[in-house]
């Protein structure tokens, strides 16, 4: 039986609770240090199949700007981040662009979409 | 050209707009509010601030900044609350001459009051001034620069603040470097650490020349562990090299006094040194009206209404104290607004003269003390205040299972455990206006933090 | 074939170009740096010293009292912030006080007017903030503060508008007489546009190469001289000290050293500094821990509570000690028609007016020039909104709105006033370059909030890409590509395209310049190609890199 502690910060709130999550064999045994029910499903996420949001910029042409910031809709797995940062630097938008806009449906076959965070009018 | 409005809020950024919003919601007609914004859009530093962890608190939800800002930008938008943008306020003075207000009912009422003209300029109006019976300071902060901190070495291109680089990469589109190093784990930079490394650019090392990190907790989780890069706590630049661009630095251990430790250098080759070591409110302008400042906070000293020790001046956000989340930014300017609000309504309702007579009422005053840097209020009027009142501090150390402890007039009144506080992050009390009643005759409340709980 | 080549663009051969534009004589000035005021000229006390530091009789202690008077005068014509603050030196001990005495007698005997000891009561009345240590004090009525930045400027502005050339980027490698016609000059140098070389031939040579003008002169000349370099640090400290002290205090020089000197500058910023330590390395500009802390040390002798906590900058700045310790005027004996400004160090500012008048006088004689009846020795300055009355902004603003559009907001600078930097003669080219004309830049943010509105209008203007605008010349270059992974990208085209034709980028900066250097260069390549050849190479790199980039649904 291999017992493995693993100590987290949890991000969920600003608290930033001091979380050790203990595993058995890959399988989440405990969890400890968290003042919140969120605090758990972050640490058991975490050491499972951690995810993020990943925000960026994406070139926009005959813009006011020449990027808009951008964000995947929703988590991706954390070991993608790179795989999404390609797609994104691959993408170029023609102004008008609006907040909420779907850039790309599914970004690196995350099955995630890429939205734009702020408008950017036609220069 | 001239205007007379009853408020103006000197900035748009978050604290502003919040402001704006709250000031319309207890009826002052948005015709007599006016947003004066430096930049050419709304919403202020959150455009740039495009990562995601803004609004959890008021909205339930994760937004980016510039959505965070949108939220609010829709507000003022839908209310018609005016605003000029790309406009610069050179001065803010006041007056005893009566308020001008000309067709508002109040407007004689309030002879007594003076007001504040405020001047500013931009190129479609050229000179504007403006009088207002009240002013409500969201100027928001700057960055400490790296002259502040004394860093010997050469000056080439490469050395920027955080939010500079921000600004060039998330906005322009452009990157300020290829090979990083940071100075400081304030949250621009830790969030600046994940950005340009994103965006293609090795960031060497993060140094913080305090024990503790400046930045939240998240940041560093997802900032840095996430991408390996190594956080150096206890360190500082102590060289820069490079005579036309940055070549590399010099990273040098720091002990208990904070100076460097001969023997501890390292050298990190770079062509870009980003600083994140602190931000300062921008007071320049509250300095020239003569607003009273807490030189802990750089910021205006103010009472339960976020009213400065200038009569119908208010200040709220980043201009007041740094704060660590644009939430509170939110909550603090919606309750400035609010007490804009009333005061410059106060007169019409024939509510209360007590603006005026608040003198006779003696405020409570607010001492920080043992590990608490300042508060925000420094005093109370309890006959002002609301419901509920908020106060607002940081602690100057990192704290775990310690307590915070107020205490009336030296008598301990209540204390709250805390699992753990640190310096990055902004820490509150609520105290009632039935307990602060209830204790008669108070004079004076405590805030501290008791160790060891 | 020109009369006469200025090697260096500090004050000193600024100066000499600005008073040898009263003469008809081709004049042009080869500089190294990306703008004038690159070396020493730009790092220094800012102080317009009254004279009685150097020994009666020596070049330093005539060409000081000379400028000293000639200052003012010249502020007005040329428009330059100069203003007499007087000066102290202050007294710590009895000893000291002699030592003041002798300095007096010694400043009366340069020529230098109203110099009385008062005592260390009358002092604290003119500045209450000195320290109740001091005992007495050697008060100098006529000792003042300058502009060092804009006093270079101004004689260089003035120079070009009579006629002299400014070569930037320009780099000397080498000197020497020419074989035939006895006393010309062949000097070798790197090229502007490409650094390769080029060799220009002219009747008389300046050398007013600062820290580096040992080298010049000992390519011409048997008589051998030396320089070192001699750094000096410097904090600035915010304009909320303003007051602090009124007129610039010296320390009393002492068996223990020379000490540093407070002063306001005339922006109300306040200067201490600087250190005194000869350094190997002719570029060493760099700032050090201990000569920082060297500063704060000493200046807080001087004064109650000096506040520290107001530092906004540091720098340091090279001084050309000659070891002979007096400047270097005129011909050497064995090489006619070169003329040395060599060892400019203290008090170098304050004599360039008279250097520059001194050293031009000998060249036109020598040359038997004539005078020039065109020249014009006034100056307009740049409006200054900052320090513009309301009816002045009002009447800047309605001639032009770009004097209401804040860029700069620490020292309240206008987009109209950077423009106005850009395009006057020897104009703007690079961050430092504005800074140092309208203080963009210079202020308690040091540049934070304005640096990337200010690349915008520098490109604009220049009619060049962003990527190309620098801090202070080629290698400072502030950006390094783009993002998403692309060093260029079709923007690039489309914003260049956009630059000339709102700004009429090759209208605004005559292409033809020659002063303009680099910037000129790349004013003129914007000009002649406006779009096709640079278009259609980007349009290839666009396919080519971004062919397969797919649109996005917006």
């Amino acid at each position: 039986m291999s017992e493995e502690k693993r100590n987290l910060t949890c991000i969920r709130c600003p608290m930033g609770c001091q979380i050790t999550v203990t595993l058995e064999s890959g399988e989440v045994r405990a969890v400890e240090g968290n003042s919140c029910p969120r605090g758990d499903e972050y640490a058991r996420n975490e050491v499972t199949h951690p995810v993020r949001t990943v925000t960026s910029t994406v070139r926009v042409r005959k813009g006011s700007l020449p990027v808009v910031s951008v964000k995947t809709q929703t988590d991706i797995p954390k070991d993608r981040i790179f795989d999404v940062m390609r797609d994104i630097n691959s993408v170029t938008v023609t102004a008008p662009v609006h907040i909420g806009d779907v850039l790309m449906e599914n970004i690196a076959g995350t099955g995630v979409a890429l939205v734009a965070t702020r408008d950017v009018p036609a220069a | 050209m001239r205007q007379d409005v009853r408020i103006v809020i000197i900035g748009g950024g978050p604290a502003g707009l919040a402001a704006a919003a709250a000031a319309a919601e207890q009826g002052v007609p948005v015709g007599d509010i006016l947003i004066i914004e430096r930049d050419d859009k709304l919403g202020g530093i959150l455009n740039q601030c495009i990562h995601n962890g803004f609004g959890l608190h008021t909205f339930r939800e994760e937004l980016t900044g510039p959505e965070y800002a949108q939220r609010y930008i829709d507000l003022v938008e839908k209310d018609e609350i005016p605003y000029l943008l790309n406009t610069i306020v050179v001065d803010i003075s006041k007056s005893k001459e009566a308020a001008p207000c000309g067709g508002h009912a109040g407007a004689a009422k309030n002879a007594s009051r003076g007001y504040k003209t405020v001047t500013a300029m931009n190129s479609t109006d050229g000179m504007i001034q403006i009088r207002a019976e009240a002013v409500i300071l969201a100027m928001g902060c700057r960055e400490r620069p790296r002259g502040a901190l004394n860093i010997p070495g050469y000056r080439p291109a490469g050395i920027y603040t955080a939010g500079t680089a921000q600004r060039f990469v998330n906005i322009e589109g452009r990157m300020p470097g290829r090979e990083v190093v940071i100075l400081g784990s304030g949250d621009i930079g830790l969030i600046m650490a994940r950005r340009m490394t994103l965006e293609g650019a090795k960031v060497k090392v993060v140094a913080e020349l305090m024990p503790y990190s400046g930045g939240l907790k998240r940041n560093i989780v997802q900032c840095l562990d996430d991408f390996g890069i190594p956080l150096k706590l206890s360190h500082t630049v102590v060289d820069i090299r490079g005579r036309d661009r940055v070549e590399g630095v010099t990273i040098a251990e720091v002990g208990p006094d904070r100076k460097p430790i001969p023997g501890t250098e390292e050298y990190y080759s770079c062509d870009t040194l980003l600083l994140s070591c602190g931000l300062i409110p921008e007071n320049e302008l509250s300095d020239g009206l003569g607003v009273g400042m807490n030189p802990v906070t750089n910021g205006p000293k103010v009472n339960e209404s976020l009213e400065t020790d200038v009569p119908g001046v208010f200040a709220c956000g980043n201009v007041l104290h740094v704060h660590d989340l644009v939430d509170y930014v939110s909550e603090e300017a919606t309750a400035a607004g609010a007490c804009a609000a009333r005061y410059v309504l106060e007169e019409e309702t024939g509510a209360a003269g007590k603006q005026e007579t608040g003198a006779a009422d003696k405020p409570v005053t607010i001492t920080a003390t043992d590990g608490v840097r300042y508060t925000v209020p420094v005093s109370i009027h309890v006959d002002r205040m609301q419901e509920t009142q908020r106060i607002r501090f940081r602690v100057g150390a990192v704290y775990r299972d310690a307590a915070i402890e107020v205490d009336f007039d030296g008598r301990p009144f209540r204390t709250w455990k805390k699992r753990i506080m640190a310096p990055g992050e902004m820490e509150q009390v609520i105290l009632t206006k039935k307990d602060l009643a209830a204790a008669k005759g108070l004079r004076n409340i405590t805030i501290r933090v008791v160790q060891g709980g | 074939m020109y009369d006469v080549l200025i090697i260096g663009a500090g004050v000193t051969g600024c100066a000499v170009a600005r008073e040898l534009s009263r003469y008809r004589l081709r004049t042009a000035v080869l500089e190294r740096g990306s703008d004038v005021c690159e070396g020493t000229s730009k790092a220094n006390s800012g102080i317009a010293h009254a004279g009685y530091d150097a020994k009666p009789g020596s070049w330093k202690a005539r060409m000081n009292v000379a400028g000293s008077k000639m200052m003012e005068a010249l502020s007005r014509e040329l428009s330059f912030p100069y203003e007499r603050n007087g000066s102290l030196v202050l007294a710590f001990s009895e000893e000291d006080r002699q030592t003041l005495e002798a300095l007096a007698a010694q400043g009366r005997e340069n020529g230098v007017e109203g110099l009385t000891v008062i005592s260390g009561d009358a002092a604290r009345q003119k500045e209450p903030n000195l320290s109740p240590d001091v005992v007495c004090a050697l008060w100098a009525p006529t000792g003042g503060i300058v502009d060092p930045f804009l006093l270079t400027i101004a004689l260089a502005e003035n120079a070009k508008a009579n006629g002299v050339e400014f070569f930037l980027n320009t780099e000397v490698l080498s000197i020497s007489q020419t074989t035939g016609e006895s006393g010309h000059y062949y000097v070798i140098t790197t090229k502007a546009a490409d650094g390769s070389e080029q060799r220009w031939e002219t009747r008389a040579v300046v050398n007013a190469a600062g820290v580096h003008a040992d080298v010049f002169h000992n390519m011409v000349s048997e008589d051998k001289i030396h320089i070192v370099a001699r750094k000096g640090e410097y904090l600035l400290m915010d304009k909320k000290t303003k007051g602090f002290v009124h007129s610039t205090i010296f320390q009393c020089p002492t068996k223990m050293g020379k000490g540093v000197l407070v002063t306001p500058t005339l922006h109300g910023n306040l200067l201490i500094g600087p250190t005194a330590v000869d350094v190997e390395d002719k570029e060493a500009v760099n700032t050090t821990e201990q000569g920082l802390s060297e500063v704060l040390r000493k200046a807080g002798l001087f004064a109650r509570q000096l506040p520290t906590r107001q530092v906004i900058t540091s720098f340091a700045g090279l001084r050309a000690h000659e070891d002979g310790s007096d400047f270097i005027l005129g011909e050497p004996e064995d090489a006619e028609n070169f003329y040395d400004a060599a060892g400019i160090e203290s008090p170098g500012l304050t004599s360039a007016p008279a250097i520059g008048a001194h050293l031009s006088g000998l060249i036109a004689e020598k040359l038997r020039a004539v005078a020039n009846e065109t020249f014009d020795g006034h100056r307009e300055g740049i409006p200054c909104v900052a320090t513009a009355t309301e009816e002045e902004r009002e009447a800047l603003v309605r001639r032009n709105p770009l004097y209401a559009n804040v860029v700069c907001r620490c020292e309240l600078v206008t987009e109209g006033e950077i423009v106005d930097a850009i395009r006057r003669p020897v104009g703007a080219r690079t961050l430092d370059g504005i800074k140092r004309r309208v203080r963009a830049g210079m202020g308690r943010c040091q540049a934070g909030f304005c640096t990337p509105r200010q690349v915008e209008i520098l490109a604009r203007e220049l009619g060049v890409e962003q990527g190309e605008i620098t801090k202070h010349g080629r290698g400072s270059e502030l950006l390094v590509g783009y993002t998403k992974n692309v060093q260029d990208t079709p923007h690039a085209v489309e914003e260049r395209t956009h630059a000339a034709a709102v700004t009429g980028a090759a209208g605004a900066v005559d292409s033809r310049d020659e002063v303009c250097g680099e910037g000129g260069n790349h004013a003129a390549n914007a000009a002649c190609s406006t779009g096709e050849t640079v278009c259609r190479k980007d349009s290839e790199q666009f396919g080519g890199k971004f062919g397969a980039n797919r649109e996005g649904d917006a």
